[in-house]
């Protein structure tokens, strides 16, 4: 399927320069599931310029730090990592109160998820589940283990670089991203279908973290930073909406 | 182009490890005791382009009280909705490709944004298998649909997809709603 294109792009929030189609064969699920139809061009309206409002009631105090909040015996195993970032919507504008939550393997490149085949060792002190709300700048920051690769069967001795994956809920319906940040420098990137499937080489570029020597911190944790821009930021957010 | 301050990040799967991050219990659940309108189920399948179930999407709608209004600074009359309802809800589906909500029937739009315009649901489906989620509308085929501007823009087949069809059973109304990703009665997908 392809995006519309029988109006002017300008007035889709969505930047299909940057997204991938639908269907992209060397991702062998995208096959079955892809919708092959044309998207239907929507014209703004009041149910896209709203959503729902997230606040402190909706994360807890540990949330943020994946190397605590599911601790049982001792400390999880593995690399220590704070991932710092800021979520920003396409005017640059910082979007404040944007829920992210992040879901990844242990260091072993194992989920704890049930479906999950992978013959590599659960880890008892880490669930690899984490959320946080982002600050008035837009910031956010995590505290987890770096997830180790593992293998996913869609072809061949397929294995998926190392990653993190991010959902952000944003101010209204438009600012809704859910994507995967990867590490820079693994090798298996330039294997991975997935990473691959975004058309664009510097679109691609963003979703590599950068390794952040000032957010390093002494005797205890590497620093990497990852900013997210999110679709939305054809008005300004205080905008009246003229119905 | 729009403002290119900023270049998008771009989307990536959704995968099939979400389920403990992204879904909670009772996230597909509405209402409270205290939400006013008229209880629903909204249900239905999400189907490949095979017509295999889809075990592992997540659908996640948006939708406004049972007048018609939005808790959210945009909406001009947010002061007037519903403090007992939210109208965003989360539900994966299960082995057999089904979900469900408990919600209330939305109000529809009030006059002055179109003239007949009908109520729905917004959607957003996400599953392994689509780089960046699908974008829909659950509208009722009990309402009066047949002036609505989106709506009347599809052609037949497209019309039929969006609309949810009454089925008895329980204490209220039930409304079946399937999600067709691929195929002859693809479901109409919306670029927002
Ligand atoms: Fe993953």
């Amino acid at each position: 399927m392809e995006p519309s294109n029988d109006e002017s792009s300008s007035d889709r929030s969505l930047d299909w320069t940057v997204h991938l189609p639908y269907l992209h064969p060397p991702y062998a699920s995208t096959v079955t599931r892809a919708p092959r139809r044309r998207l239907v061009p929507l014209p703004e309206c009041l149910a896209s310029v709203t959503g729902p409002a997230f606040g402190a009631g909706d994360v807890d105090a540990l949330d943020d730090d994946l190397t605590r909040n599911a601790v049982r015996t001792g400390e999880p195993l593995g690399e220590r990592i704070i991932v710092i970032g800021r979520v920003l919507d396409g005017a640059g504008r910082p979007v404040p109160n944007a829920l992210l939550e992040v879901w990844q393997a242990n260091s072993a490149g194992r989920y704890i998820h049930g479906h999950d085949q992978h013959d590599a060792p659960l880890d008892p002190n880490f669930t690899g589940t984490g959320r946080c709300l982002t600050d008035a700048d837009g910031a956010y920051r995590f505290t987890t283990i770096r997830p180790g690769a593992y293998p996913w069967r869609n072809h061949e001795n397929a294995w998926r670089p190392s990653h993190i994956h991010f959902s952000v809920c944003g101010r209204n319906f438009l600012e809704r991203l859910v994507t995967q940040m990867y590490f820079p420098g693994d090798p298996l990137l330039v294997l991975d279908p997935i990473y691959n499937s975004v058309p664009d080489e510097r679109a691609k570029q963003r979703l590599l973290a950068a390794y952040d020597h000032g957010v390093t911190r002494p005797e205890w944790a590497l620093g990497y930073r990852f900013d997210i821009v999110v679709a939305g930021g054809r008005r300004t957010p205080f905008e009246d909406y003229h119905r | 182009m729009m403002n290119a301050t900023r270049r998008q990040t771009p989307s990536q799967t959704v995968g099939p490890f979400f389920h403990d991050t992204l879904v909670s219990e009772g996230g597909n659940i509405l209402v409270e005791d205290a939400t006013r309108g008229e209880r629903i189920r909204i249900f239905g399948s999400v189907l490949d382009g095979d017509g295999v179930p889809v075990p592992d999407a997540l659908l996640e709608i948006w939708q406004p009280d049972a007048r018609g209004l939005y808790p959210h600074t945009s909406d001009p009359r947010a002061e007037e909705a519903d403090e007992a309802f939210r109208g965003f809800g989360r539900a994966a589906t299960d082995n057999d490709g089904l979900y469900w909500f408990e919600t209330i029937k939305p109000g529809g739009p009030a006059p002055e944004a179109g003239a007949g315009q009908a109520p729905f649901v917004s959607v957003r489906v996400f599953a392994r298998g689509l780089l960046i989620h699908v974008v829909t509308r659950i509208y009722f085929e009990d309402e009066t649909n047949d002036a609505d501007p989106v709506l009347s823009r599809l052609d037949p087949e497209g019309r039929t997809s969006l609309l949810a069809r009454r089925e008895e059973g329980g204490p209220h109304a039930h409304y079946r709603f399937d999600v067709i990703l691929q195929g002859p009665n693809e479901t109409v997908f919306f670029d927002v």
